[in-house]
């Protein structure tokens, strides 16, 4: 058993989970903004607001928002144990890349509660 | 034909260089990469490589020829000889000892961890623990590896974490014991290798199938060990 603190779950099965779980939200959430872009060509601002102004949109765009954040943190720390050897530089790494999830998930919350 | 050997030798050489060496083959027969490696040494008696069985059982010549890990032994010339011209080198990623000789230290560690023993902690039988031919059946395309390392060395995983990823030979291996009936540590084990490299390095490019000498599937063990771990948890 190899023991890894820094790994979003601590669990290789967890981890894994996660990102086909994540990836899956982010694809449907795709889908589905490019399906509505498509379905509604002369989109006004009201309408706009109006979409994110609906809590199902809001809980739809928070699951997604998180999920973009777990899958990249999952995500950059593979890359990160894998390729960047020398532990100082992996650590500023793995640290850039959490503080930046973590400014976005707030930027996030901030926009979508905005409208 | 021209063949590039990999040349190494630590207590000499700086550092590792290509040799061109041109060769006849005799008669021009499509001889097996190993005979080629004979016709070399008899050329040049500091060549360096491992060989036991020349009939692709014991594993010990794995080495890569034009870019392809395989075994010299059963890899017959025609097969890998691109524009008459050969090019072996030893199995990428483990530490050279010398020429194509590695040091296997690291892919032995791994198949160590794996407990690659029967654990059965109920009283033996008088004469040997039975298995149903469904159960033994169940060990078909695990049993038979062979050690060559031919598919670790070519999964880049294993390539940036040998010493946490057990790598496709290994867990074959581990899940060669998952898969047998007489076993009753199947949730010790899988709970060794519950962390996020050990079978999650995995990401599924399937080298290790494409290599195997012995056309096994790790990929696909690998896959069993991840539903058992799923079902296990769920
Ligand atoms: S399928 Fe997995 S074990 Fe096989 S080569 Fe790819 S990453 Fe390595
Ligand atoms: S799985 Fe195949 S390639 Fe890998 S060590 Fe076993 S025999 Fe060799």
């Amino acid at each position: 058993m190899v023991t890894s603190i820094t790994s979003f779950g601590r669990s290789g099965l967890y981890d894994w989970m996660i990102q086909r779980v994540s990836a899956v939200v982010l694809l449907v959430y795709t889908v589905f903004m490019i399906g509505y872009l498509l379905m509604n060509p002369g989109l006004d601002y009201e309408q706009w607001s109006a979409l994110f102004e609906n809590t199902a949109m809001r809980i739809f765009s928070l699951l997604t928002l998180l999920s973009f954040a777990a899958h990249i943190w999952i995500g950059m720390w593979s890359v990160s144990t894998d390729y960047i050897k020398p532990t100082g530089a992996r650590f500023v790494f793995q640290s850039a890349t959490g503080l930046l999830t973590f400014i976005y998930v707030v930027w996030g919350i901030q926009i979508l509660w905005g409208v | 034909m021209l063949v590039s050997v990999y040349r190494y030798n630590p207590e000499t050489d700086d550092a590792p260089s290509m040799q061109d060496i041109h060769i006849d083959i005799p008669g021009g027969k499509d001889i097996m990469v190993l005979d080629l490696l004979q016709l070399l040494k008899d050329k040049d008696p500091t060549l360096a490589y491992r060989r036991s069985c020349r009939e692709g059982v014991c594993g010990s010549d794995g080495m890569n020829m034009n870019g392809t890990n395989g075994l010299a032994c059963i890899t017959p010339l025609s097969a890998v000889v691109e524009n008459d011209k050969l090019v072996l080198r030893p199995l990428p990623g483990l530490p050279v000892i010398r020429d194509l000789v590695v040091d296997m230290t690291q892919f032995y560690k791994a198949y160590e961890k794996i407990k690659p023993y029967l654990i059965n902690d109920t009283p033996p039988p008088a004469i040997e623990r039975l298995q149903s031919p469904e159960e033994r059946a169940e060990l078909d395309g695990l049993y038979e590896c062979i050690l060559c390392a031919c598919c670790s060395t070519a999964c880049p995983s294993f390539w940036w974490n040998p010493d946490k990823f057990i790598g496709p030979s290994g867990l074959l291996q581990a899940y060669r014991f998952l898969a047998d009936s007489r076993d009753t540590a199947t949730r010790e084990r899988l709970t060794e290798l519950d962390d996020p490299f050990s079978v999650f390095r995995c990401h599924g490019i399937m080298n290790c199938v494409s290599v195997c000498p012995k056309g096994l599937n790790p990929t696909k063990a690998i896959g069993k060990i991840r539903n058992m771990l799923l079902q296990q948890a769920t």
